[in-house]
């Protein structure tokens, strides 16, 4: 572990430092500290469980936000074989802030496509924060084409704030490259999986996630913008971002509660950033359920399907009635 | 703290209810300051004859200028809002939206005619909480859309919006995907959908069905983009040229094909119309 600490992840990496520290001590003088060492891991494993299982949504908001966090790129590179990039939108650019190409995913081709975040300030400035222009959306519709056209089931890795809100978006026509990605995406006749694996942010995250399967990790978030725009423009107050992440419903489980995601995929104790490969492993579990599911599916219903999908989400018929009479 | 040291409360003067002309009342344009007599305006179509600008329009006027009178048959009037996470701050706000307006939700939605010709039609009312899209905003779209397909009908929806509705979270922003998939079956059929782009069409409503259409008009000045120009200005930290996310700005960069006046609105909709087989 390097760099960002999370203020209630201090403890365990304080705890975890002491003992790294006491193996080494018992190494180097030949001391058997073993039962010491594994009392302070059972008290690690503890601290995990009692700061992991309660993580208020703003917490959350910090995990799924954490430099550290495995990235869409690390999750294609650990879940599949023979990765290979492809770029551009063959209209003006290639676009850092969202990756994709093809793979095997147990050993089928695959399309993958993703948001991608920098690890550090250099990174980020090159990938924009994971903040994709009209580009990056023309390019998961041409791959996403390229995925129907040669049978491949698409996967798609949501993690950004949001599109980026600037000039050269506007007069690229961010709005109409996102609504022909959801556009695209409903009507694909090839399986479509999304997993949120950090922030879904707005529209900018709907852009990949409007396919048959939503699935998010137990600590990644999903919201229509985030706490401190909401606070801000709600309440004229960004400081009250922590107060707003409790009230947006944002939180995996949260979101489960109104299916508006299909599954809620869980994450190694400490969250992802602590077990990359542990939560890879978890992540391609549920995908692989999830795809021979759908590959059970003939793909000409998968559209139709999806249709009922979205029709059923959100119907307001499911909720009470602002009145209060 | 001392009163006289807290900071002054300043009384937001509401501007939609500001634009409400009774008639004979006199009016002020908000662009050239011409004071004009309101009946007048009215029969303007709202468009002052000094300069040119376009008056918001509410629901009922937009509906009243588009289609032939007396034909309007409204969908689903009694759908009301939804407080899908029980806050008494949003019950709040759409009480006081409905009060201010009339209107029960953002959008009207129903069939009419235009020279004859039978449409469906959805008007967001920017009046009411900024025509944000919320799940009964979204539900009425996507149904209008689909009785448009079931009868075969062509579409018109006049986008205006502030985007998502965020006190219904999610629930909000999947309507996009939702209105999306109602729209791709209606052009799976072959029936035609105009979107009119109407002053402020932005957020998840300009990023789904107001840029679906198979033809995009936008009214004159009318601000269109994803984000809104402050968040872009407070992200690039530099103030935006004149005329940027206008309406004349996305037909120059190809995002919309005609800025059409409102007095030749209903004209260029009827020829629309009838060129793809409006049936009279």
């Amino acid at each position: 572990m390097s760099g960002v600490i999370l203020e209630f992840d201090r403890p365990i990496v304080e705890l975890e430092e002491k003992i790294k520290e006491l193996r080494r001590f018992a190494g180097e003088k030949g001391i058997d500290l073993d039962e010491e060492i594994a009392n302070l891991e059972k008290r690690a494993r503890e601290l995990r469980e009692n700061i992991y299982g309660h993580l208020a949504p703003w917490q959350k908001v910090l995990v799924a936000r954490h430099p550290e966090r495995p990235n869409a790129l690390e999750y294609i590179n650990m879940l599949c074989t023979d990765y290979l990039p492809l770029h551009g939108d063959r209209y003006y650019a290639d676009d850092p802030a969202v990756v994709g190409g093809i793979a095997r995913f147990e050993g089928r081709p695959v399309t993958v496509l993703g948001h991608l975040k920098g690890r550090d300030t250099r990174e980020n400035l090159a990938r924009n924060f994971g903040m994709a222009h009209p580009e990056g959306y023309r390019k998961a519709v041409r791959l996403m084409r390229q995925a129907e056209k040669f049978h491949r089931p698409v996967l798609a890795f949501v993690d950004t704030p949001g599109a980026y809100p600037g000039m050269g978006a506007e007069e690229r026509g961010i709005s109409s490259a996102i609504a022909e990605s959801i556009k695209t995406m409903l009507n694909l006749r090839v399986p479509v999986i999304s997993v949120i694996i950090g922030e879904g942010g707005s529209g900018g995250a709907l852009a990949l996630a409007s396919g048959d399967r939503l699935l998010i990790q137990e600590h990644a978030v999903f919201s229509v913008i985030s706490p401190e725009a909401y606070a801000s423009i709600l309440w004229k107050d960004a400081g009250r971002a922590r107060e707003a992440a409790a009230v947006m419903k944002i939180t995996a489980a949260e979101l489960k509660q109104f299916n508006l995601v299909d599954e809620v995929i869980p994450e190694p104790l400490g969250g992802a950033h602590r077990d990359p490969v542990e939560a890879a492993r978890l992540v391609g579990e549920a995908l692989s359920r999830h795809l021979s599911e759908l590959l059970a599916c003939p793909p000409d219903e998968l559209p139709g399907r999806r249709y009922e999908k979205f029709r059923r989400m959100g119907d307001p018929r499911i909720f009470t009635s602002a009145d209060r009479n | 703290m001392l009163e006289i040291f807290k900071k002054q409360k300043y009384v937001t003067v509401n501007a939609a209810e500001k634009r409400e002309i009774p008639d004979g009342l006199w009016v002020k344009c908000p662009r050239c300051s011409e004071i004009s007599f309101g009946r007048d305006l009215e029969k303007n179509l709202k468009v002052c004859r000094k300069c040119g600008y376009h008056f918001r329009l509410t629901a009922a006027e937009r509906i009243r200028f588009t289609l032939d009178e007396g034909t309007f048959v409204e969908y689903d009037a009694d759908l009301k809002p939804v407080n899908p996470f029980h806050s008494a701050e949003y019950a709040d706000k759409l009480l006081a939206a409905q009060k201010s307006t009339g209107l029960p939700e953002a959008v009207v939605t129903g069939e009419g005619a235009v020279d004859g010709r039978r449409t469906v039609i959805a008007v967001m009312d920017a009046r009411f909480m900024m025509a944000s899209m919320g799940t009964v905003v979204g539900e009425k779209i996507t149904r209008a859309i689909e009785r448009a397909t079931e009868k075969k009908l062509p579409l018109i929806i006049f986008t205006a919006s502030g985007g998502a509705r965020m006190q219904e979270g999610v629930l909000s922003l999947i309507q996009m995907t939702r209105t999306c998939a109602a729209l791709s079956r209606h052009d799976g059929r072959g029936l035609l959908y105009i979107a009119v782009l109407t002053d402020p069409t932005t957020g998840g409503v300009s990023a789904s069905f107001a840029s679906l259409g198979d033809i995009t008009l936008a009214e004159p000045g009318a601000l269109i983009g994803f984000a809104g120009p402050r968040v872009i200005e407070q992200t690039i930290r530099q103030k935006l040229p004149e005329g940027f996310q206008r309406a004349e700005f996305l037909r120059q960069h190809g995002f919309v094909d005609l800025v059409v006046p409102r007095l030749q609105l209903k004209e260029t909709l009827s020829r629309l119309l009838a060129l793809h087989g409006g049936e009279e």
